[in-house]
């Protein structure tokens, strides 16, 4: 927006105050002038009109790197991904090979969270358990921000009948039981018989959309009437622009923080579907499938439940970390100065 | 938390010194020491939600039968031990074990005062049998002769020729073949009698049911989803009359909330202690639970049609698969030691039962021998590369998950094969797939007993073509050897000769017997002490509040 | 503002009907069959199954079976459940139990979500804050079937604060305990949506003015910041009512609430179309109306949202 507006003063020319003028002063007055600087102030005042703008995530960018809570969140999801790509440079126990002879045991050298009811290694199934459950996370959270962002954005931003459509819609899909739909989904020939991380992904996104549409569409319904959304209109900008260029990324607030915590319930939902018997397979190891079946034992070996929790729990503190961090950088007024 | 963890730490001692009397005392008598109970107070008991309307032939799950079981009252019922004893009946007579004469005891009344005749349980029977009343249980009366006409499909007869009545407390049974356990089955809910007012409307009836048993349900007794309360019948004279001022059910859809409110008191039976409680039962309740083996067992069917389990190689892998099962371990430690590993196919609380059969061996963990056998397999057709043995079970019910993946990974480590659960979501699915013989593995199974009889663990599920054979199992000598055992002179007789048809079992092990079900019961600080019968059900009418 | 009450009160007719195909057809595709479940594994005669299976016309193919689910429903007969109760009896117990405690929970969910959403968006970064975050997290990563399980041990029978389960009636004093393991995790993202609505607007052009002007802290907060943070939790909490009524099968199983949770999960695994094609069509219609009132909600918090 400021680009497009010129100076219209020359401000190289001295102005003398209105009051002043037609007087005259009788004071001699000693000038002391600064010697001349190396470069010129216009060389570094003056906008380079030619190059590109910042634009707001550019800018966004430049505020996010300098904050520590954007780079210790990022430090930590580093970390996170490196475990769930290379599990075995963190664990040198096999995850499956299980006895009963060590069931419920305490931990001892080589092991040291202990075993699980079966007798598995409780920190190797920690560390083999990130990959599938972040994968579950992360792709259920883009996918529904994908899915429900759209629906949300459109049928908030045009009203009327995309409204009418798009939300009810969502309604209809926000009443199906998830497990009724999970369920169905399991038994499709597609899924039947190689179930993995994508089947689970898929139920959750089609069951989770509506959430996130209905957050984005309060969201967009919000800001859609703003100011700057009606001054970008008259500067010409279509409609189509005005909501990806100046209502979303306005709207984002909400969705971040949805979005952030979500990561975090679908990995739970995870566990709860395995539970079921509707999720993931049991040869795949994920912190759900642990947590849940560790349920029984709570009062006993608390220490089972315990790990992969507290697994789940850094990862999904600096998933929100890192959301606070972009929410902040996105919004200016919000900016610490 | 930190006091109560303590505390808890200092009580394990002392109480597994209880924990055998309290079981030794559970199964003799149970009523020492507990003498001067409140016999006008009522109890409350843990219950769920009855799967069909309350109908002696429609009632087969145990959710309708605790409640069925006490308001009504047929020819007999068992005692704590699973032995017979007569409510109704005077006599019942046979000579050849294929006719029956039975009588009534005169002067007996429904509880709402109407008599009870050789009427009410012939026409109760046929009703219970005819197809057109689809009534769940019909297949209880498929020996009895014109079974087969009544029940054949869309028939509309509705009497089976071989039931007569005589007079009014005497009538006669014929059944198609000579069955010498017939007598034992007599007292099972499907057998009991109906008033003849139920006939009018059995619908309003399954609702609010009018009975002949030590207890009556209270008006509007009958909460659905809440509570059903029971109050006691005083028109009824049989021997298990109620020693409480009456029984309430209290609704529950899992035992583990039951659990906590037995803990604080606001419950005071619950027969089935849940997963997570099997650990600390015996500390939880100190001197106010049991422990005892019921008329039920844990079984994995292998069904005959898989291919890799046909013909010599698949017996041989049967075995092998059977031995290299370590029941005691898995009880140990995922039951915490409340079960028994099964030694034959029966249940050890039902007269008969002997735990010395020939080739039983099979049936224990032998992890040398278990390779031996899967290796010779092999050489006769060999294990196909890379396929995975699996254990198809419905989970959700709790419980099934954790030891059916015990037993995989033992299964997998003796025999060097892959092995793992095959977790269905639901049971009806489960059914579908056992029904419709698509198992692509092994199954979940077992049994609980509907009448305390070796036969009723043996024909129901081994038969050629019985209703629960699921794994289609078929041996001319077994078949050969229950039909003689049921034309046996005696119960006695014929459970000699059920023991040899259990031999040829041991051999072809068309299921692997896992371990006998155990009930883990507790009771509350407000009753005292609670005795539980041969099918782990409580005796509620024993209870009596303090 | 009235006929867009009424357009949205026309649009239930479609939604219902959409609704109630899809689920009903999800039922319909459920693997496994229904009646082979009714017999628990024993036996069962072939007529007796066949006459249950002409009973809940489960002979029929999936397009006159819904034919004639709404043909008995102009006539409001909801069907039966399979063990022979009108499933409109069955609903109509276990609803006002769901509502009662839906209402409980999201209660819990406005008034503390906020309170604490306030507090911690203002002070920013602080010990308060940092305290909400970390408890949020043992909510969100501990899962429902845990939480509600430790709870119930601790303080209904350790501490024996509470009735460790709900009694029959249901009363208000014993869904407390229920209703707070029920609001925990939504708790969480009100107090986050609060959060960072709040932060947001914390430092906007009007509150500056509101400030200059001479208001009270309390009155630039509780009126200028809160009503114009509040269109993002409105949004979600008109949300999350609809997912409450829709029951809460873990905690409802847990605290043994004979509510519409439990009562929806039985009958899914049992594959009983009629409770849960009535249960889905109650619930979309309680979106529905929940939606309307959040949009309405919408345009009374931000004047410059209007409808016509």
């Amino acid at each position: 927006m400021s680009e497009k507006l010129t100076p219209e003063t020359d401000l190289t020319k001295p102005v003398t105050p209105v009051s002043r003028q037609g007087k005259t002063s009788s004071r001699v007055i000693e000038h002391f002038v600064a010697p001349l600087e190396e470069t010129p102030l216009a060389a570094i005042d003056n906008v380079d009109e030619t190059a590109a703008p910042l634009s707001l995530w550019a800018d966004a960018w430049r505020n996010l790197r300098r904050q520590p809570l954007f780079i210790i969140s990022a430090l930590l999801i580093v970390l996170v991904l490196v475990v769930a790509f290379v599990p075995h440079l963190f664990a040198s126990v096999d995850p499956t090979s299980c006895t009963l002879n060590d069931s419920s045991e305490g931990a001892r050298a080589g092991h040291p969270f202990g075993f699980t009811l079966q007798g598995c290694d409780v920190y190797s199934r920690m560390i083999y358990g990130t990959r599938a459950s972040l994968l579950v996370g992360v792709l259920t959270t883009l996918g529904v921000l994908v899915v429900g962002g759209t629906m949300g954005a459109l049928a908030g931003y045009y009203g009327g009948w995309i409204d009418t459509v798009l939300a009810r819609l969502a309604d209809i899909f926000f009443a199906l039981p998830l497990i009724l739909g999970a369920i169905v989904m399991m038994q499709l020939p597609a899924f039947r018989d190689n179930r993995s991380v994508w089947t689970v992904v898929i139920t959750l996104v089609i069951f989770g959309w509506p959430q996130i549409a209905r957050i984005t569409r309060g969201a967009v319904i919000e800001n859609r009437n703003a100011d700057f959304v009606t001054a970008s209109k008259a500067l010409g900008l279509s409609r189509f622009n005005a909501l990806v260029r100046h209502v979303i990324p306005n709207s984002l607030a909400p969705i971040i923080v949805v979005a952030s915590i979500s990561l975090g319930t679908f990995i739970v939902a995870e566990a709860t579907l395995s539970f079921l018997g509707i999720g993931l397979p049991d040869t795949v190891m994920s912190w759900g499938n642990d947590i849940a079946a560790a349920q029984p034992q709570v009062r006993n070996n608390p220490g089972v439940l315990l790990w992969p929790a507290a697994a789940l729990s850094v990862t999904v503190l600096s998933f929100i970390m890192l959301g606070d961090a972009l929410r902040d950088a996105l919004d200016p007024k919000a900016r610490k100065r | 938390m930190r006091f109560s963890r303590t505390s808890k730490a200092l009580g394990v001692a002392a109480v597994l010194a209880m924990s055998l009397t309290a079981c030794g005392g559970s199964t003799g008598g149970g009523n020492t020491g507990t003498a001067g109970g409140n016999t006008s107070k009522a109890i409350t008991a843990n219950g769920t939600e009855p799967q069909n309307p309350l109908l002696p032939a429609n009632t087969n799950e145990v959710g309708g039968g605790r409640v069925m079981d006490l308001i009504f009252s047929g020819l007999v019922s068992y005692d704590a031990k699973g032995a017979i004893q007569n409510e109704l009946a005077q006599s019942i007579e046979t000579k050849d074990s294929q006719h029956y004469t039975i009588k009534l005891k005169s002067g007996e009344t429904f509880s709402d005062g109407t008599p009870i005749t050789a009427k009410n349980f012939v026409d109760a029977w046929n009703f219970g049998a005819a197809a057109k009343n689809a009534q769940l249980n019909s297949y209880f009366f498929e020996s009895i002769k014109g079974y087969d006409k009544v029940s054949a499909e869309k028939s509309t007869l509705d009497k089976m020729e071989g039931l007569k009545v005589v007079d009014d407390t005497t009538f006669t049974v014929d059944l198609a073949q000579p069955e010498s356990d017939f007598p034992l089955r007599l007292g099972y809910t499907a057998f009991y009698p109906l008033p003849e007012s139920a006939y009018k409307d059995i619908k309003a009836f399954g609702e609010n049911p009018v009975g002949d048993g030590p207890y009556k349900l209270a008006a509007g007794g009958w909460k659905h989803d809440t509570s059903i309360t029971l109050i006691p019948n005083d028109k009824y004279n049989g021997p298990r009359k109620a020693k409480n001022g009456g029984v309430t059910f209290t609704l529950y859809s899992s035992p583990d909330a039951a659990y906590t409110d037995v803990q604080s008191d606001n419950l005071d039976v619950l027969d089935q202690v849940p997963p997570s409680g099997l650990q600390n039962f015996k500390t939880d309740f100190k001197g106010r639970f049991v422990n005892q083996p019921y008329a039920g067992n844990a079984t994995m069917t292998i069904p005959s049609y898989l291919p890799e389990f046909k013909g010599e190689a698949g017996q041989m892998r049967r075995q092998a698969i059977s031995m290299s099962i370590n029941r005691q371990q898995i009880i140990d430690k995922i039951f915490y030691g409340n079960k028994k590993p099964a030694v034959d196919f029966t249940s050890p609380v039902l007269d008969g039962y002997d735990a010395n059969l020939a080739g039983n061996d099979v049936l224990k963990y032998n992890p040398t021998k278990a390779k031996e056998l899967w290796a010779a397999a092999d050489k006769i057709s060999p294990w196909p590369a890379g396929k995975v043995f699996t254990i198809t079970s419905n989970i959700d019910g709790a419980g099934n998950k954790e030891y059916i993946t015990a037993m995989a990974n033992q299964i997998a480590t003796t025999l060097g094969i892959k092995a793992q659960l095959n977790p269905i979501a639901t049971f009806k699915q489960s059914r579908d797939l056992i029904n419709s013989k698509k198992l692509t593995g092994a199954s979940r199974a077992g049994w609980q007993a509907d009448y305390p009889s070796l036969y009723n663990f043996l024909g129901p599920l081994y038969g050629t073509g019985a209703g629960s054979n699921d794994g289609d199992y078929s041996s001319a000598a077994f078949d050969a050897k229950l039909k003689e055992g049921l034309s046996a002179k005696t119960v006695e007789d014929g459970n000699k000769i059920f023991n040899q048809a259990q031999e040829i079992l041991l051999k072809d092990l068309p299921v692997v017997p896992l371990w006998y079900q155990a009930v883990q019961g507790v009771w509350s600080n407000n009753v005292n002490t609670v005795e539980f019968g041969w099918n782990g059900v409580p005796l509620y009418y024993n209870i009596t509040a303090k | 503002m009235v006929m867009f009450t009424l357009r949205r009160f026309l649009q239930l007719i479609p939604v219902f009907f959409g609704a109630t195909l899809l689920v009903y057809f999800l039922v319909f595709a459920t693997p496994g069959d229904p009646i082979a479940a009714l017999s628990g594994g024993k036996p069962m005669a072939p007529a007796v199954e066949a006459a249950l299976r002409a009973q809940y016309n489960l002979d029929q193919p999936f397009w006159i079976q819904y034919g004639l689910y709404l043909k008995n429903l102009v006539t409001l007969n909801l069907g039966q459940t399979f063990s022979g109760q009108d499933v409109s009896a069955v609903i109509g117990r276990a609803y006002p139990v769901t509502a009662r405690l839906a209402i409980m929970a999201l209660s819990i969910e406005a008034i503390f979500g906020v309170l604490f959403g306030v507090i911690a968006g203002l002070r920013k970064g602080k010990l308060f804050d940092g305290t909400v975050l970390v408890a949020s997290l043992v909510v969100i990563a501990v899962p429902t079937f845990v939480l509600g399980f430790v709870l119930q041990l601790v303080v209904g029978v350790q501490l024996g604060w509470a009735r460790p389960t709900v009694s029959g009636a249901a009363p208000w004093n014993e869904l407390l305990l229920p209703a707070i393991v029920l609001g925990l995790v939504s708790l969480a993202y009100v107090i986050r949506l609060t959060r960072a609505s709040i932060s947001e607007n914390m430092n906007a052009d009007y509150v500056r003015t509101a400030t200059a002007k001479g208001l009270s802290r309390t009155r630039v907060v509780v009126v200028h910041i809160l009503r114009n943070s509040l269109i993002p939790v409105v949004t979600f909490l008109g949300a999350d009512l609809g997912a409450l009524m829709g029951g809460a099968i873990v905690t409802e199983g847990i605290f043994n609430v004979p509510g519409i949770g439990n009562l929806l999960y039985k009958a899914i695994l049992k594959g009983e179309s009629a409770t849960v094609v009535a249960v889905v069509g109650i619930l979309v219609i309680v979106f529905v109306v929940a939606n309307l009132v959040v949009d309405l909600l919408y345009a009374w918090l931000d004047p410059r949202i209007r409808y016509v």
